[in-house]
């Protein structure tokens, strides 16, 4: 059989034509069924929202070993963090720290020596213009309209970026399987696995449920939560009447987590005669 | 042809090789995976009933799940209102497992059959069983 160029392409044209339909039809016949259209997503009823979620950590009634002590272990306890003896593998949501590395470049040779020793507790600030974010290659952490920089941990793929991009040191990385170091796992929340950072999520989980991030609730008041951005906020009135400080404020990262320190009124009463 | 018959030899024994599991296999069936459904709590639904119907679940239930996930986490969306209006809280470890409180006799009976290895329990907390 002969063919002219003409009937060749005819031919070659119409086949093409019907082969684009049937794909596109093929296309539509295996999208999934109305089911998943018919049903839809929404916030439960008892979530407390914000527009910036942000702490005040009042060391002042950080008194003894217990009160850091409970503050931690209720975090820790119902996250299922790891303890891992040796503290190269440590993982950590909340921790203490001394002053001289919770606020370095502002501590000094001659300071109280109570405030030279005194832990503080640290944990993420969930910065408003949050570094590990913008380094993440696979947007597995991420800021959350509440101002919460959260973590997709089925996203996360280990590479560490944010480890090294955090100022806080707030993030920490499963060098081995922490299953096994979890002594009392919580059946409600998961733990993690080898291969990926995580940090406090300020109890986005508890917030869905309206309940207070659970280191405030162990704190006895020594934690104070709420929505920086709402002028009339419990918090908005703590920061208006007393002093505050942020970690590592230089860095432009905006952190939400403010310290009230202790002023030993008894040392400095000599030279505060006018108040 | 050059050394034809070692050449043949060599593509009887290739094929006889690379088919063993077919061959192999002939005349044996897998018996047909059952998930049981049997759980306490679900023995106490009045509707016995999932998030969406069977033939749903069955089919698309890894695709649910990547949506409830997405929804939970990056939305922070965490009630699934299902067709019939009916609303779930998000959670593969309280709301999946709570009824679904058997992994083994559920999950693991057919993802073994279908040899699928889901990560959902790397990090998710399954159920306490006894050992059976």
């Amino acid at each position: 059989m002969s063919m002219d160029r003409r009937q060749f392409l005819k031919i070659a044209g119409s086949s093409t034509f019907l082969a684009t339909i049937g794909i596109g039809a093929g296309w539509i016949l295996s999208k999934p069924g109305d089911f998943l259209e018919a049903s839809q997503f929404s916030q439960t009823k008892e979530l407390l929202n914000a527009k910036q979620w942000a702490m005040v950590v009042d060391t002042r009634k950080f008194k003894t070993e217990e009160d850091y002590k409970k503050v931690v272990d209720a975090c820790h306890r119902i996250h299922n963090v790891p303890n891992f003896d040796n503290p190269k593998d440590e993982v950590k949501w909340i921790w203490t720290d001394t002053y001289k590395h919770a606020f370095p470049g502002q501590e000094n040779e001659f300071m109280p020596e109570q405030m030279k020793h005194k832990p503080f507790v640290l944990l993420c600030n969930h910065c408003e213009n949050p570094p590990c974010v913008r380094v993440c290659p696979t947007k597995a952490t991420f800021k959350r309209k509440d101002g919460i920089t959260m973590q997709d941990l089925h996203r996360c793929i280990g590479c560490r970026y944010c480890m090294a991009a955090c100022p806080f040191g707030a993030r920490s990385f499963n060098y081995r399987d922490p299953r096994p170091f979890i002594k009392e796992p919580n059946p409600e929340y998961p733990s993690r696995m080898i291969g990926v950072v995580e940090k406090c999520t300020f109890c986005e989980e508890r917030l869905a449920k309206g309940q207070m991030p659970a280191c405030v609730e162990a704190s006895n008041g020594a934690l104070v939560f709420g929505d920086i951005a709402d002028p009339k906020s419990e918090i908005r009135k703590i920061l208006e009447t007393n002093y505050t400080i942020r970690r590592k404020a230089e860095l432009g990262t905006r952190p939400s987590v403010y310290y009230i320190l202790e002023i030993p009124t008894s040392d400095i009463s000599g030279g505060d005669s006018n108040a | 042809m050059y050394n034809g018959g070692k050449i043949l030899l060599g593509i009887i024994v290739f094929v006889l090789f690379a088919a063993f599991p077919f061959y192999n296999n002939i005349g044996k069936v897998s018996a047909k995976p059952e998930p049981k459904l049997d759980t306490p709590v679900i023995q106490q639904l009045a509707e016995k009933k999932c998030v969406e119907s069977k033939e749903f679940m069955k089919a698309e239930h890894m695709q649910l799940l990547n949506d409830w996930r997405d929804s939970a986490i990056r939305e922070g969306k965490r009630i699934y209102v299902n067709s019939e209006g009916k609303e779930f809280r998000i959670s593969l470890q309280n709301t999946c497992m709570n009824c679904h409180s058997n992994k083994k006799e559920f999950c693991d009976k057919c993802h073994n059959y279908a040899a699928v290895k889901p990560y959902c329990w790397t990090c998710h907390i399954e159920p306490k069983e006894k050992k059976s």
